[in-house]
């Protein structure tokens, strides 16, 4: 069905609080390292995908004034949102395109500012990421309020500590430390962590993922113009998406999020990958650790680990690069920092990377199978999108 | 808000209802007009049963909003007598005691005041059962 899709060219901004520059501003230094990257100009690009969540910042329609700025004004244009998730639907969006034989050249962005609003009014919006009225409007539950449920259910049941989920932490910030684009470098110990004020019980500060100025961009091209272009594309084998219930009172379990795993079950399906056994078949993963709890059941729903054992992974520091699978070597949500609509997109750039070879040295990972994971989380598990990035052509587009 | 929005919020704020699907016999809380399994739109409003277990709890000590001065805030995943999952703020608790599995039921309680109109709101609350049933 349709015809092979790859990415040419990458191209990151420094996440933190970006004080310094404007929703275009921001947005361009992504997009020209992306045009760079992939040694095209702008009128080599057909079409235009922004993915934005906005609402916490002054641009009403980010695509236009992004693209105004760029000099892409006239290409066709429109804004991806699908919350914390937006990067890879944006994603999925220009890939279709490309595949269906619409677009040969499409650049796909990112961008966020989320500081431009004052943090009680972030932590409203988000806290609306669900059901308004049933879970917000009544009491108040805040987003960690949502996923602190789940970590209550999961702890509870499995044994696991709020140590585990500190030790999340402590890996991912080890791993931003070596990442200059993250926007905390950092290392954290375990005992800062524990220390760490609650957020929502079991959660604490560094248990979240904090509120960050980013923007991410890739360029993706058709089978016959990625060759022309780049002798190591990085091909999209796979994009696997699903939905859950906006009421969390409608889940089934609350100890892992089903969306992820028929995302994921899909993706596996059409790249291949054995659902048993998907480590044999991934050099890395980019999960999305939006808090820690959220990276621990994202093992379990990706097939890393069995149904209650995802905190032994992190337990045994088997998802530090030589481990059964390294995750998150970015930094991750948690410490790259987690600009809604630029975190997919993101992942994807830093996977390709990755594959590509050529990160900064103590969080390289080693490429054997030539393929990596991205699992992007919209909401409380509302939109799932888990992508399968590959250095070998796929068998069928 | 303005009043339509009051209006029509008025039951689902003021009563512990569900939406009984007459065909299939399925419970939906919260309460809608048709049944996402069968498809039917012969649903009416129940009353929900008030005791039910805590499957799942949380201590929200950052809130947003008007809501900020009541925090931290213990809220509920409660799975009622019938199977039928609420998420609710709970009340008359102390944090440190609570657990997953222990006895809940349902009470009307003042959860806050529009900002606006200075309107007094009530909603229902849990709080750990008192009694036998």
């Amino acid at each position: 069905m349709g015809r092979r899709v790859a990415i040419v060219g990458t191209g990151h901004s420094k996440f933190g609080v970006r004080n310094d520059v404007n929703i275009p501003e921001l947005a361009y230094e992504a997009i020209r390292q992306a045009l760079d990257e992939a040694g095209i100009e702008k009128k080599d690009i057909d079409l235009v995908v922004t993915g934005y969540v906005g609402g916490w910042s002054s641009e009403g329609l980010a695509p236009v004034v992004v693209m105004e700025y760029a000099g892409l004004t006239g290409k066709p244009a429109y804004r991806i949102e699908a919350a914390c998730a937006t990067g890879s639907a944006a994603i999925k969006t220009a890939h279709d395109a490309v595949a269906a034989g619409e677009a040969d050249i499409a650049l796909v962005v990112g961008v966020e500012k989320m500081n431009e609003s004052p943090t009680p009014t972030v932590v409203e919006f988000i806290g609306r990421a669900g059901n308004y009225f049933w879970e917000f409007e009544n009491f108040g539950l805040t987003f960690p309020g949502y996923y602190a449920l789940y970590a209550t259910a999961y702890m509870q049941k499995y044994g696991a500590t709020e140590e585990d989920l500190c030790k999340v932490a402590v890996k991912n910030h080890y791993y931003a430390s070596f990442n200059p684009k993250a926007q905390f470098p950092r290392q954290i110990t375990l005992e800062q962590c524990l220390k760490s004020r609650y957020i929502a019980w079991p959660l604490k500060l560094f248990d979240c993922s904090p509120i960050t100025d980013g923007a991410a961009a890739v360029v993706l091209a058709s089978e016959e113009i990625a060759e022309k272009l780049t002798d190591s594309p990085v091909w999209i084998e796979a994009i696997g998406v699903s939905s859950g219930t906006s009421n969390l009172s409608r889940r089934p379990y609350f100890t892992n999020l089903p969306a992820a795993k028929i995302a994921a079950q899909a993706a596996y399906k059409k790249a291949g990958i054995d659902p048993e056994n998907p480590v044999k078949y991934l050099d890395l993963a980019e999960v999305h650790d939006c808090f820690t709890i959220a990276e621990i059941m994202a093992y379990e729903d990706l097939g890393f680990a069995k149904p209650g054992e995802g905190y032994k992974l992190i337990r045994e520091e088997q998802t530090y690069i030589g481990g059964v699978i390294p995750v998150n070597l970015s930094g991750g949500l948690k410490a790259k920092g987690h600009p809604l609509a630029a975190t997919g997109i993101s992942m994807a750039v830093d996977l390709t990377r990755q594959l590509q070879g050529r990160v900064e040295k103590g969080r390289q990972a080693e490429i054997k199978h030539g393929r990596a994971l991205a699992h992007n989380i919209g909401g409380t598990g509302h939109y799932a999108y888990v992508t399968i990035y590959s250095l070998s052509k796929p068998r069928s587009a | 808000m303005v009043l339509p929005v009051w209006w029509r919020k008025r039951i689902p704020r003021y009563r512990f209802v569900g939406a009984l699907c007459k065909d299939c016999g399925r419970i939906h809380y919260p309460p809608r007009n048709a049944c996402p399994y069968c498809g039917s739109r012969n649903l009416e409003l129940v009353p929900l049963p008030r005791r039910g277990v805590l499957e799942s709890y949380s201590i929200v000590y950052s809130v947003p909003g008007d809501n900020r001065l009541n925090a931290p805030l213990p809220i509920g995943l409660i799975r009622l007598e019938n199977g039928v999952r609420v998420v609710a703020e709970l009340t008359d608790v102390v944090p440190e005691k609570l657990e997953n599995g222990i006895e809940v039921e349902a009470v009307i309680r003042r959860i806050g005041e529009d900002g606006e109109t200075g309107t007094i709101l009530y909603g229902v609350k849990f709080r750990p059962a008192l009694g036998r049933k």
